[in-house]
């Protein structure tokens, strides 16, 4: 299982798409972090005109950690997109170049051989990740240097301190890792039913979209089946930055207000992924390779 | 000699195409077996089933004496294939792709002998350079290389010659003969040209819209002496009793919706003739076809059903 | 914003009052403050706003003669009510041109206080109104309201401890009103409606909003470098 796990490591890491994602983030990355050194000021005057109405907001406000929640803000909407372009070509890209028939003419189960395809994608899925947190939080803590983080949130702001954040952003990508193994886990099972190179990531990519629209959109017949879509329990690393008040409004330094929230979002995701993944081995295992 | 393949009764339906009907043939360990069809005539399929590519809908493959569904992993570990087109990373080089599918068959292989199995297909001096850079024989011969980088026993290729200018034919022809005669494997290799297998196969089958059409020895098949004879009765059914229990019997190929198909050196027809009088036989008409391949061509651009019978 | 609450303090006395007898306590308990022409504190504050989720922060304030004052966060963010926290009687007795008008007595947190009503004489003045409670005994604003034009009204109260002779506070309470606070899901890109937390919004919602300073140290007259108030 390691060598299988290995190969297609190998075989990920030497493909020139494997590469795009990595590229990207650090190009967008790059770019945020150009616009708010540059003009950041600007930014928080605009993201703080709602509540400049009754509060004054001093400190440093665009430190790293601010910084490294507004790209985590934009960029785990999109990252998804990135690992489907990897993920839902698994299979599917094996399929369309041929060697998938290669692949299974050799002496090893499909349910291994598909596992350690998924898990390879997982790998490069933590890789990713990885490489996001080095450039959004370190280099960001490097570049903007630490503070306070104030919050905006839809009902209420939340000011944490300097020294009850890190351990959060360390927590928050350990869900965002849960979160985009199952959009990998998603692509995964995609892949298996086409054997075009585009189709199966176009697919992945229209139903994260799509999920993702109706978990926004407020509308009170789409928020009964909110609960129901994986894409609404994959934002649940901002509750990490969510803090517990006490009877006398005072934060209450090292809590998370809703701990239940998120084991439950990680619950829903890790049943996704599983699922998914079952489903996957289930097609897998029967599908003829015509390809 | 013993059978190393064993194909009872294999068929594949895909929806409303059944890709390969009823067909049984089993292939002897030393045989170069030429699989036979036109394009589409189920021989990629039936191929795909022998190393489960494909799941049959019905029928079974044994191979070295063990039931494919059961022994999977086991019999392909002795078995190198290569299906369709050589299809390997294009992206990695010779060696990678060598190296890589060698770790797939759970042998572990020194770079030496990776490389010497590369000298083996003329691929030394181009080891490592990525597959993109290949000519198609070049990676035709790539993936030979690949299908015998674990040793195996049995050894499957589909269509080596598709695509090939005429002095990569003869490279793999010369290498399948290698591989038969001086390393004593087993072969099975599909064409849809006679000429090809005529070549290297030691047995032959030719099967058309799934069906098996005839199976014999090369040797036989291709004596220019031999011609085969399509024979159509008022009755066929009474006509085929009649010749089973004959001297013909061991001349009869297969029996066909309107013909009976006879086997037998030329000059024999005008005692065949006499012999189905005799027999009281209505002879429609009695067609003499010149050669194996005029016959294979005769049949496998028709549109007949074709039954197999043993005889 | 800072600026239109040190206006608010530094509006002018008027020598020319009505109410002579409560020039006179405005201007003994300005004379009592003006023994400081410095002072730099220690203190922790505490921001308690419904819509506001914040720790506890230390703070350090520093004043200087006549009216500079600064309040500073110890390296953090610090979320203050629009127009500041500059609270500190010695700004607001740096001029003098308003009216005081006698208003009773009233009971702050157990002391007996005269009311003093201030009205400034210039219109265009952001503050209409400030009144404060003064303990006449030890001379101390225990209480102060101001209501102004564009910020609603502030209320500010003092505790008074160790520093009582400085007229310096222990513990300052400034409470003023909140607008509410909402921003769209879509912003904020949250999903789910977060209706437990909609509640404990809810229940602060007419909560006036309070930041607390309990002072735990005062340098007096050691002086202050300007270089801080910039």
């Amino acid at each position: 299982m390691w060598t299988l796990i290995q190969i297609e490591l190998f075989k990920i890491f030497r493909r020139p798409r494997t590469y795009i994602a990595f590229a990207a983030i650090t190009g967008l990355i790059g770019i945020i972090q150009f616009g708010l050194k540059l003009d950041g000021d600007s930014y928080v005057d605009f993201m703080m005109r709602d509540i400049n109405s009754s509060i004054t907001v001093e400190g440093k406000i665009l430190n790293g950690y601010q910084v490294c929640y507004i790209v985590l803000q934009i960029l785990l909407v999109h990252v998804p997109l990135l690992i489907a372009l990897v993920a839902a070509d698994m299979i599917s890209g094996e399929a369309n170049m041929g060697t998938l028939r290669m692949m299974l003419t050799r002496p090893i189960s499909r349910t291994k051989f598909l596992l350690a395809k998924f898990m390879a994608t997982v790998a490069y899925t933590l890789m990713l990740l990885v490489w996001l947190a080095i450039l959004a939080l370190f280099v960001n803590m490097l570049l903007f240097g630490t503070d306070d983080l104030f919050l905006l949130k839809s009902q209420y702001v939340v000011l944490l301190k300097k020294d009850d954040i890190f351990w959060r952003y360390l927590w928050a990508f350990g869900f965002a890792a849960l979160a985009m193994t199952t959009v990998a886990a998603l692509g995964f099972l995609f892949s298996l039913f086409a054997e075009n190179s585009i189709g199966h990531i176009v697919a992945t990519m229209s139903v994260i979209i799509f999920f993702t629209i109706l978990s926004t959109l407020n509308i009170p017949v789409f928020n009964k089946i909110k609960p129901f879509l994986f894409t609404t329990h994959m934002i649940g690393w901002k509750e990490f930055f969510d803090i517990r008040v006490n009877d006398a409004n005072e934060a209450i330094i090292g809590s998370i207000q809703n701990p239940q929230k998120i084991l439950h979002s990680a619950l829903v995701l890790v049943l996704h992924i599983a699922g998914f993944v079952t489903a996957s081995i289930v097609i897998f295992r029967r599908k003829d390779i015509l390809s | 000699m013993q059978a190393i393949v064993n194909v009872t009764g294999l068929t594949k339906q895909f929806k409303n195409l059944t890709a390969v009907r009823d067909l049984s043939f089993s292939v002897n360990e030393g045989d170069v077996y030429g699989f036979l069809g036109q394009n589409g005539a189920g021989k990629s399929t039936t191929l795909r089933m022998l190393v489960s590519l494909i799941e049959p809908s019905a029928g079974e493959v044994e191979i070295f004496g063990k039931k494919l569904r059961t022994h999977r992993n086991e019999i392909l570990r002795e078995v190198g294939a290569v299906i369709e087109k050589p299809d390997v990373y294009k992206y990695l080089s010779a060696y990678e792709n060598l190296k890589l599918f060698a770790r797939l068959s759970g042998v572990k292989i020194t770079n030496e002998k990776l490389m010497s199995q590369l000298y083996q297909v003329g691929l030394a001096s181009r080891a490592k350079d990525t597959v993109k850079t290949f000519s198609q024989g070049m990676k035709q011969r790539l993936g030979i290389a690949i299908a015998l980088v674990h040793n195996p026993k049995l050894i499957i290729l589909d269509e080596p010659t598709n695509g090939l200018d005429p002095q990569g034919i003869a490279d793999i022809r010369n290498l399948v003969l290698h591989l038969s005669k001086d390393l004593k494997k087993t072969l099975i290799i599909s064409s849809h040209l006679l000429s090809e297998i005529e070549q290297v196969a030691t047995r032959v089958l030719i099967i058309d819209k799934g069906g098996k059409i005839i199976e014999g020895n090369a040797a036989e098949l291709f004596d220019p002496s031999q011609t085969i004879v399509e024979l159509q009765t008022f009755n066929n059914v009474f006509a085929l009793q009649q010749l089973q229990l004959s001297s013909w019997k061991a001349h009869l190929q297969a029996q066909r919706d309107t013909a009976i198909l006879i086997r037998l050196d030329r000059q024999l027809i005008p005692q065949l003739h006499r012999s189905l009088v005799d027999m009281d036989i209505q002879v429609l008409s009695l067609q003499p076809r010149h050669s194996l391949e005029d016959y294979f061509l005769q049949v496998t651009s028709g549109n007949q059903h074709v039954d197999t019978y043993s005889n | 914003m800072r600026k239109v609450l040190l206006f608010l303090f530094t509006f002018h006395f008027s020598l020319f009052t009505y109410s002579q007898d409560m020039t006179a306590l405005v201007m003994k308990v300005k004379a009592k403050l003006d023994l400081i022409s410095d002072y730099e504190a220690e203190g922790r504050m505490k921001t308690d706003v419904a819509f506001i989720k914040a720790p506890i922060g230390k703070v350090r304030v520093y004043y200087k003669k006549p009216n500079q004052f600064r309040l500073k966060k110890d390296g953090g963010i610090s979320l203050l009510p629009k127009g500041g926290v500059s609270v500190n009687m010695n700004t607001v007795f740096a001029t003098t041109d308003f009216v005081s008008l006698a208003s009773g007595e009233a009971v702050v947190d157990g002391i007996k206080t005269r009311v003093v009503k201030l009205l400034p004489t210039n219109e265009t003045s952001d503050i209409v109104l400030t009144t404060m409670y003064i303990d006449e005994a030890n001379l101390l604003v225990k209480k102060m309201v101001t209501t102004t034009r564009e910020n609603g009204t502030y209320e500010i109260e003092m505790t008074y401890g160790k520093f009582a002779r400085y007229a310096l506070p222990d513990k300052v309470v400034f409470a003023f009103n909140t607008k509410d606070y909402k921003l769209p899901r879509g912003i904020t890109l949250e999903f789910d409606d977060n209706e437990k937390q909609l509640t404990d919004a809810e229940k602060l919602k007419n909560k006036k909003g309070r930041v607390e300073i309990r002072y735990t140290n005062y340098l007096i007259n050691k002086g202050v470098s300007d270089s801080v108030f910039n």
